[in-house]
């Protein structure tokens, strides 16, 4: 029992106050019929060192990103994370903290959810931020939710299919009992087509989610789609790549009226999906519409500039079933990561993470393609990632074969895209060097070749 | 020593030319930017962030650090939220390379260690709560409350039964009611005996062929178990409906009680509460669900199954609700819960529950002379003081209390909650401290009683900051810093 304090001498002396003769009475209120008559059948404690023997024999038998060259994306990027990062998230005062309901013993969390909350706005372009949600999919999902209850159209949701596809299985899960209608946008070329997406929009349409960068790497016609949106009566949400803001125009620069995106790569590890953390920033008449946990400034009684939760009339633990959303936690230990990683950046350093991924990229796609005569699927052009078509071969058990020689090559899309089944995904961060591309390439060659 | 000058934004202390980070060059052919990408796409400035040095970022989140309690510095009794210590060693093993490092989309042939501990914890989870089938996807409790009602949507739905109401005691933490309507039900509230058991008379009026879900918390949010659950449990099946345990207070019967067992169809656990995950400023948490054979199809993809080839992620669930995360879940926190798990085995994870609840139990009767404990003499792994008798005396309230106990080094308990309780201080030690720390803050306690009104109206007094005016705060929301002009 290494965490517990109470020696036998102390617990007799707690019962003796109690007034029990033993622990047992202390359970006298579970009927007898209820108890568990045996052990748990669990495996035996384990002390520290038989633990981390275990642990370490566990690990040994994964591959992880660093031994294995890993260009897997969707959603989960192998960015470099700062060591000041992982310094300042290693503060017990920061994790072993809670939810600050006593503001004046939470004052660190409370002003770096608000210096979180500023730096989003800064990233987006949007007038308000909340102090993060779960992850980048249930955030698309909370967007939604909450542009149904802001226009008060209760039918009809577009988005579409260069989506990624597990964040509109979330947002279909999330629909599922509310009546709400789910259309998807075709996208055969990568991109919605801005008529197509017109064609399904109408003004019951309470919202229009797309994704920039979208799933397949590729730029949407983000302003002709807000104007779709909008003309109708939507808002428009969409979900961006945090990294990708260092070059590309803000959401709020373009009309987005809610701001998802997924976190992870500001300065979280790839942990096997999580946990991360969902950012959602909006215009700010929508501020009171937002779910999650808010920072506000005010000032105390002396008059001193200071930080609280606040418009907690939005939430659960107040409204109950009329809350905005079930939410409860945020994550703020991975809010507080991402405004190390974004202020340790900067400007410029987010400018040339975005611009090392983008040349490092745009560099693999096309040795890929002129050295190892793979096809480039989709023209529009691309941020970070790309799809790359396997003529006629087997790209699953190519991609075995590249794991095996070492490089984590791809994403296959079979699993959401019948007419992609014979191509996959392929992610440069910046951390992948020329040195690693160009080992990709010949690793890739060699296998096509094997099934040639 | 705290830094009093440390209260300045990032923003204000930003200067333009500092940097935190420098970037290799890309080391590839050069190619003009706008050959690269389309010249409307891309921003006229990259976004105006601030610009500081990593000193000045140290010092600046280090600073800030000093001004949070937390239970690495202070006792944190703030019930409901099972704040016991976070082992450190599930720290450093959460961030081996092979456990941390792993993408989501890796083929299944390079994760055998981290599907082999996912599975391994899928099947403790079931065998603790006493229900076949887990899933580790919800990323909350919230979430894992969501997740199983949909789970219980679909079954009703395959039954073609419609079914609209989800009930939930008064005392039920406000995520329960929340999750039901996200879930899309209707909620009814049930009413409490002034013990916080369910009133059985008012239970029983509420049920009906349209009742889908009963949710309980049990133990309560009182910190008592409520004995009646069998019987609770055979009238909402008598009708058709399930039975959902709000798992946030396991941490008084592990090994000792299981939920499957007392009637449950559904649960959550929060492995940061019951299982020592950090709490993180407020998160990540993790909320995997316990069910039934009978909810088991329903479950969220992906789940991890064995077979003879080893360990694989299981998409292929036609009756599945979907999904309400991206990846596989909080696989950090699950971690750190195996880590707790492993280091415990069936015989201390009983201890933990033993010692959760004597420390709760001693800690009434210290407790209970100073501010009555309207439940009575004994509790689970925490209990409901109530402030009444000296708000009413003398005008001091339980926040008044909470604030000064700020003073003294001492998180506040959980206060005002749950409501069926007036002045309500939600005490919850956990096993993790000592007698000392408990019988520290019994004196403490009262001490503040006999402290005069005016002090404990004004307190605290040694924080950081005094009490912050929260009405302004919400009337004229500032909630992100923009330059003075």
């Amino acid at each position: 029992m290494p965490y517990v304090a109470n020696t036998a001498e102390d617990q007799r002396a707690m019962l003796d106050s109690i007034g029990v003769k033993n622990i047992e009475e202390l359970f006298a209120s579970i009927p007898a019929e209820l108890r568990l008559k045996r052990p748990l059948d669990i495996p035996p404690a384990l002390t520290e060192m038989e633990l981390t023997a275990h642990m370490a024999a566990l690990a040994k038998k994964d591959a992880p990103a660093g031994e294995k060259i890993c260009f897997l994306g969707a959603g989960s990027y192998d960015h470099f994370i700062p060591a000041v990062v992982d310094y300042v998230g290693s503060r017990g005062e920061f994790y072993t903290s809670y939810t600050p309901y006593q503001p004046e013993a939470s004052q660190g969390n409370l002003q770096v959810f608000f210096e979180y909350q500023t730096l989003i706005t800064q990233l987006t372009g949007m007038d308000v931020s909340n102090a993060s949600l779960y992850d980048g999919g249930s955030a698309a999902a909370e967007a939604v939710l909450m542009a149904v209850s802001a226009t008060g159209r209760h039918s009809r949701v577009v988005t579409a299919a260069s989506v990624h596809p597990e964040y509109r299985q979330i947002l279909a899960t999330y629909l599922a009992n509310l009546g709400i209608e789910l259309v998807t946008v075709e996208t055969p070329d990568g991109v919605i087509s801005p008529e197509a997406l017109a064609a399904a929009v109408n003004g019951e349409t309470a919202c229009v989610l797309v994704q920039h960068p979208n799933f397949f790497g590729c730029l949407e016609p983000v302003e002709a789609i807000g104007k779709i949106a909008h003309e109708a009566g939507a808002l428009f949400a969409v979900s961006v790549d945090p990294i990708s803001l260092g070059l590309l125009k803000r959401p709020g620069d373009y009309g987005a009226d809610i701001v998802v995106a997924e976190g992870q790569s500001l300065g979280s590890p790839m942990s096997f999906g999580g946990p991360y953390l969902g950012i959602l920033a909006c215009r700010e008449q929508f501020v009171r519409r937002m779910p999650g946990r808010i920072a506000g400034e005010t000032v105390d009684r002396r008059g001193k500039r200071c930080f609280v939760l606040t418009l907690q009339t939005r939430e659960q633990h107040i409204r109950r079933e009329k809350a905005t959303s079930n939410i409860c936690t945020n994550q703020g230990l991975f809010a507080l990561r991402a405004a190390v990683y974004l202020a340790a950046l900067g400007p410029q350093g987010l400018r040339e993470t975005a611009e090392l991924c983008l040349r490092r990229s745009h560099y693999a796609a096309e040795k890929l393609v002129t050295e190892g005569g793979f096809e480039r699927v989709f023209a529009a052009p691309t941020f970070k990632e790309f799809v790359i078509r396997v003529k006629g071969g087997d790209v699953e058990d190519m991609l075995v074969r590249a794991s095996e020689a070492g490089y984590l090559a791809g994403i296959p899309l079979c699993m959401w895209y019948e007419d992609l089944a014979d191509c996959f995904l392929v992610t440069v961060t910046e951390r992948r060097t020329p040195e690693e591309i160009d080992g990709l390439v010949g690793c890739l060659n060699q296998v096509a070749a094997i099934h040639a | 020593m705290r830094n009093t000058r440390a209260t300045q934004l990032l923003f204000e202390l930003s200067k333009s030319g500092r940097r935190g980070v420098r970037l290799p060059a890309a080391d590839v052919p050069e190619v003009p930017l706008a050959d690269l990408l389309p010249a409307d796409a891309l921003a006229d400035a990259p976004p105006p962030l601030p610009e500081l040095t990593e000193p000045e970022l140290v010092r600046h989140f280090t600073n800030l650090s000093t001004q949070n309690m937390s239970v690495d510095t202070h006792f944190y009794p703030l019930g409901s939220c099972t704040m016991k210590h976070n082992p450190k060693r599930n720290e450093r093993l959460a961030s081996l390379p092979g456990i941390i490092d792993l993408h989501p989309y890796q083929p299944a042939d390079t994760l055998q260690g981290l599907l082999e501990l996912l599975w391994n914890l899928q099947e403790m989870l079931a065998e603790i709560a006493g229900l076949p089938a887990v899933s580790l996807q919800p990323a909350a409790g919230a979430q894992g409350e969501m997740a199983a009602l949909l789970c219980a949507a679909a079954h009703f739905r395959k039954l073609g039964q419609q079914r609209t109401k989800v009930l939930a005691p008064d005392s039920a933490h406000g995520t329960n009611p929340a999750s039901a309507k996200m879930a899309g039900f209707d909620t009814v509230t049930v009413k409490s005996t002034p013990a916080g058991y369910v009133d059985m008379a008012d239970l029983e009026s509420k049920l009906d062929r349209q009742t889908a879900v009963f949710m309980i918390t049990n133990p309560n949010t009182l910190g008592m178990f409520d004995r009646q659950i069998a019987e609770i449990a055979k009238k909402v099946h008598e009708v058709g409906g399930l039975i959902y345990l709000d798992g946030a207070n396991m941490n008084a019967i592990l090994g000792i009680a299981r939920p499957g067992d007392f009637g449950a169809d559904m649960m959550h656990f929060n492995p940061h509460k019951t299982f020592s995950g950090p709490h993180g400023g407020g998160g990540p948490g993790a909320g995997p669900i316990a069910v039934s054979s009978v909810l088991e199809p329903y479950l969220p993809v992906p789940v991890v199954v064995r077979d003879e080839n080893g360990f694989h992620l299981e998409y292929d669930r036609p009756e599945s609700i979907g999904r309400v995360r991206s990846f596989f879940g909080n696989v950090g926190v699950l971690v750190r819960a195996y880590c707790y798990i492993r280091t415990h085995g069936p015989d201390g994870l009983k201890r933990v529950s033993e010692n959760a609840v004597l420390n709760a139990n001693y800690l009434l009767s210290k407790v209970k002379h100073i501010f009555p404990v309207p439940q009575g003499d004994r509790c689970m792994h925490e209990f409901v003081a109530s402030g009444a008798k000296l708000k009413n005396d003398r005008g001091v309230s339980a926040m008044d209390v909470a604030k000064r106990l700020l003073d003294y080094g001492y998180h506040a308990p959980t206060v005002y909650f749950p409501p069926i309780v007036r002045e309500a201080m939600m005490i919850e030690p956990t096993e993790t401290e000592s007698k000392e720390t408990l019988d520290a803050f019994a004196q403490t306690l009262f001490r503040i009683s006999e402290e005069p009104a005016d002090l404990l109206h004004e307190a605290p007094h040694t924080t950081s900051i005094s009490r912050p005016d929260e009405v302004q705060a919400a009337r004229q929301p500032i909630v992100a810093w923009s330059p003075k002009i």
